[in-house]
């Protein structure tokens, strides 16, 4: 029940939402009369949910989010939902099968992805808050390539109910804004324990960020400025690093040996649980009609052929093809011993230090249309995904440019202590507003 | 034929719906028969997306309850997984059911063998899955077919049991489902009386010939019939020298027969996982505390030593659990005398007379039944007498005509014995005997037969109203009397 | 490695349509792809440790479902409150 409603008409020329409430009502709370995005993967009552997918152009769900209502309650004004990656699966935003995002940064590159379109609309300033989700990098990578700040909270910490499923066991609903005392106000809304998801914690967030660190061990991992990442961003990224050794932080050396097979463990991971998620897509219940005339087999295979876009198709095999008969055992099931070996890793790391600090991406964001092969886009993934595999809270914070475009400094920490990773965070960000 | 033997190896998957009010996954209500379609659907068992499944406690407790009763051992850690296949009633594309870690595994039934004697069937294990939607095929040749979809029953709780193939005959396949379904019944975990509760996939094979699965059978008639007629064609192949198919069949109910289902059947690869959106279960710990009622075999056992019934009539009466209750709530008022009169009634006529006229036995009055056995045990009609009472009982149940208490039928049709009227009766016996010479002289002859046409000729002139036991001696006194 | 009819039965266990004439370069992705996970050929371990959290459960209340047009709303067609789908064989 609002009390008022704020107009919402912005000038969108990154094409950052796909649907806009042009009047958008709002209550009093927490965050009353604030607007704020969600991403189009988030169920919204009576607001058309795409996932940036043609499958489900018209599908207006008829029931709200957990996290929605939330917003709802603590008296936000919902603007829209934007733009992403077909069903989460890309990294630039330019899977969308209704036409990229642009970098408001730079309109000749893209915004990162999956959540590119919430990245865009809060770096641009059309809206103060959006709600991102992070599968693999996808809050973090557009927050570090449009230069805000996006948290993947810990694993559980905010229910996924009203999340349409991609990867159920990877991925996090999480806030995103220009500072990082706004993402820890959304996030103070959004966390807390849902009986309808009953993978999630009674772990509500209530925390107020505090720039206090002195005595925090922070630990550097080799892997994190290897071989793989681009020189100037390292170099950017451990400058920052230093700084924070400046504010009375220690730094560790440390390496994670099974980020040599992360990547793979992630793939496997998420595109076998998003080849199931994916199957009820046919046309029958909501999205483009199943053409009733046709045997049941074409018919549902010609609507998926139709409406969904390559990479999409592509992952749906890849993990079709890892759980079928005979080849389980060699990747699904491998991919969680996997999994286990990176969380004792990080176990046996945090049992030294507080945080783990380290660039969000390899590479500052590329231009439109440069990555074209799949593999070499699943490849800018590293650095995020390992996060995902253990169930850690992570951050993307600005600190730096190179060529003019900004870098995302990544602090991780242990599972539940998303507190002190916003502490960190805080504190960065305070030093270099100064 | 070298190898090839008749034995019958049977093995069963029995799929029963649990009684839970809400489904399985979520809080729509259980209770959807009588209501229109997609009316008992929610974003969760509708599958949209974004939804997400939280398991019914209750429904684990029903399968704890069964796997205990059953002799199963619970296992430690059990989990949920996805079985991923593509059909218009599977709303989500995958049914979420136990794979690899099933909530328990061994256990037993123990039902009467062919042979005679208790015979253990072994179980292989019991899991919990939910019910798909339900399809309604449409449309005809010209017009286009189509298929229409209500999801009321999406997400209902099931429960799969799955026996060992030692069964060894179709008798003793249905003796194995009705013995599982009066066990679940007295658990209170299962109404047999709902459509579609129960559904059995039979696997079926000749000693030394490949196995075939027969899916589709609903009805516990079903079993026998499906498997009878199985059995017939694989022995035919096999006489022919020809060999069978390892294959799936589907039962065609109506024309008792079985079907080949090759094009539906292509090798499915369900791509098992674990479920990610559900924790697993420990719910070993649970086994000691639950608390079984008593069960068919040991209520059959109690009606032999506290009723005196025989055993098949105790086997008849515990055979499903309203009939049990019934029979204890009719002997209550004076066991020792309605004990075995009432076992016989209802037993050996009361079953045949609601089969017959397809009613349930909730249509009965236990006060009237009860009043008609007192009647029937005291002497006051003979037995042919008291059929028809409890026919027009029945009938008046069954037409809801006003019912009258069985003495109230008694007196209105003059069925009241007339055992005390001596004279009158020999009379009419004399009167017989002279109206039929013939049947007279086959007496003295030898000729047994006779005997019980004359008493029947007298019955027929008292309307039944004469015990047939004293007749039959009165008449055998009046033939000795009038020879000579 | 897998061939292209490889590829081919694989869209066809995901019921999912690959056109004639994107078969080959999505054959040559696919195998880029497969051949990168392979790393996983050489994990060792023990696994997942036992789940933290187990046991979640609801109690057995019913809850009040959708009313029967919310439900029909998103289908393509219906009739009589069922939703039509293509016919199965």
């Amino acid at each position: 029940m609002a009390a008022h409603e704020i107009t919402f008409d912005p000038d969108d020329r990154y094409n950052a939402f796909l649907t806009t409430c042009k009047k958008a009502p709002h209550g009093d709370g927490k965050l009353g009369g604030i607007a704020v995005a969600v991403k189009d993967n988030i169920s919204t009552r009576g607001i058309e949910t795409t996932c940036g997918s043609k499958i489900l152009k018209g599908y207006i769900p008829p029931y709200d989010a957990h996290v929605v209502g939330l917003l709802r309650q603590s008296g936000a004004a919902i603007a829209g939902k934007t733009n992403m990656d077909e069903f989460g699966m890309g990294t630039t935003t330019e899977n969308s099968a209704f036409g990229p995002t642009l970098n408001p940064c730079d309109t000749t590159r893209v915004p990162g992805g999956s959540s590119g379109g919430s990245a865009a609309a809060v770096a641009a300033g059309m809206v103060r808050m959006a709600l991102g989700t992070d599968t693999g990098g996808s809050i973090r990578c557009p927050a570090a390539f449009c230069g805000i700040v996006g948290l993947k909270p810990t694993y559980g910490r905010v229910s996924r109910y009203g999340l349409i499923a991609y990867a159920n066991s990877l991925e996090q609903i999480g806030p995103m804004a220009r500072n990082v005392s706004d993402v820890s106000l959304l996030m103070q809304v959004i966390s807390g324990h849902d009986r309808r998801d009953t993978t999630s914690y009674t772990r509500p967030y209530t925390h107020t960020p505090s720039p206090d660190i002195k005595g925090i061990k922070i630990g550097v991992p080799q892997e994190y400025f290897g071989a793989g990442v681009d020189r100037n961003v390292a170099e950017v990224t451990k400058r920052a690093i230093f700084r924070l050794e400046e504010l009375g932080a220690t730094t560790v050396p440390c390496s994670i040996p099974s980020m040599e097979y992360a990547l793979a463990a992630y793939y496997v991971t998420c595109t076998s649980e998003a080849s199931s998620n994916l199957a009820r897509f046919d046309g029958v219940r909501y999205g483009p009609a199943a053409d009733t005339k046709k045997s049941w087999h074409d018919a549902y295979r010609e609507v998926r052929e139709a409406n969904f876009g390559t990479e999409v198709r592509r992952r749906i095999m890849l993990g079709t093809f890892a759980l079928s008969s005979g080849y389980y055992g060699k990747y699904y099931a491998k991919a969680q011993v996997a999994r286990q070996n990176i969380k004792q890793d990080f176990s046996r790391i945090f049992s030294e230090v507080d945080v783990i600090a380290g660039p969000t991406m390899p590479t500052i964001a590329f231009k439109l249309g440069e990555k074209s092969d799949p593999l070499s886009m699943y490849l800018a993934d590293i650095l995020t995904v390992p996060a995902n595999l253990a169930g850690i809270p992570a951050i993307s914070l600005p600190c730096g440019k190179v060529e003019g475009m900004p870098v995302g400094l990544q602090i991780m920490g242990k599972p539940f202590e998303d507190e002190r990773v916003i502490d960190v965070a805080c504190a960065y960000e305070q030093a270099v507003s100064q | 034929m070298t190898g090839t033997g008749t034995q019958v190896i049977v093995g069963l998957e029995v799929h029963c719906q649990l009684d839970t009010r809400s489904k399985l996954f979520c809080g729509c209500s259980t209770d959807y028969r009588n209501d229109g379609p997609n009316t008992h659907v929610c974003p969760v068992c509708l599958g949209l997306p974004g939804s997400m499944p939280v398991l019914n406690k209750k429904a684990i407790e029903y399968a704890m309850r069964v796997a205990k009763a059953l002799n199963c051992s619970i296992l430690h850690e059990s989990e949920f997984s996805r079985k991923n296949y593509f059909y218009p009633d599977l709303d989500k594309a995958y049914q979420v059911t136990q794979y690899d870690k099933p909530l328990a595994e061994g256990g037993y039934l123990e039902i009467e063998g062919d042979e005679g004697g208790e015979k253990r069937v072994r179980l292989t294990r019991i899991h919990v899955e939910e019910d798909p939607g339900r399809l309604v095929h449409m449309g005809n040749a010209e017009r286009g077919k189509y298929s229409l979809v209500d999801y009321n029953r999406a997400g209902i709780p099931l429960i799969e049991i799955v026996s060992e193939p030692d069964m060894r005959s179709p008798k003793e396949a249905r003796k194995f489902l009705n013995k599982l379904r009066a066990t679940l019944e007295y658990l209170g975990v299962f109404d047999s009386e709902k459509e579609g509760s129960i559904r059995v996939d039979a696997n079926i094979s000749i000693v030394g010939s490949e196995r075939v699965e027969v899916k589709n059978i609903t009805s516990y008639k079903g079993v026998e019939k499906a498997l009878n007629f199985e059995i017939t064609r694989q022995k035919n192949l096999l006489r022919r020298g020809l060999k069978v198919d390892r294959e799936t069949r589907h039962f065609v109910e109506a024309r008792g027969i079985t079907q080949s289902a090759r094009s539906k059947e292509q090798e499915h690869d369900y791509r098992y996982f674990p479920e990610p959106d559900l924790r697993p279960l420990h719910v070993r710990s649970w086994v000691a505390g639950i608390v079984l009622p008593e069960l068919p075999d040991a209520r059959r056992e109690r009606f032999i030593a506290q009723y005196g019934c025989s055993l098949n009539h105790a086997r008849t009466l515990t055979g499903e659990l309203k009939l049990a209750n019934f029979y204890e709530k009719v002997v209550a008022a004076d066991p020792k005398g309605l004990a075995t009169p009432a076992a016989t009634w209802i037993a050996d006529t009361l079953i045949g007379e609601l089969n017959y006229r397809d009613m349930s036995l909730d249509s009965v009055d236990t006060r009237n039944f009860t009043g008609l056995v007192r009647l029937l045990n005291e002497g006051t009609i003979t037995d042919k007498s008291g059929v028809e009472v409890l026919r027009v009982m029945l009938d008046q149940r069954h037409t809801k005509v006003p019912c009258e208490t069985p003495e109230e039928i008694v007196a209105r049709l003059n069925l009241a014995k007339t055992a005390g009227d001596g004279g009158a009766l020999l009379g009419i016996i004399s009167e017989v005997i002279a109206e039929n010479p013939k049947a007279v002289e086959d007496y003295r002859n030898g000729k047994n037969g006779a005997l019980n046409f004359l008493v029947g000729q007298v019955m027929k002139k008292t309307r039944g109203r004469s015990d047939p036991g004293e007749l039959n001696r009165m008449m055998v006194e009046s033939l000795k009397n009038k020879e000579g | 490695m897998v061939t292209e009819k490889e590829v081919q039965h694989i869209a066809g266990l995901a019921d999912i349509g690959i056109d004639t004439g994107e078969l080959g370069a999505f054959t040559s992705r696919f195998n880029e792809i497969l051949d990168y996970f392979d790393v996983l050929d050489r994990v060792q371990g023990e696994g997942p440790a036992s789940c933290d959290l187990s046991n979640v459960m609801r109690e057995d209340i019913v809850e009040p479902s959708l009313p029967q047009e919310e439900v029909l709303k998103n289908a393509a067609a219906q009739e009589d409150g069922f939703i039509k789908a293509p016919r199965v064989m």
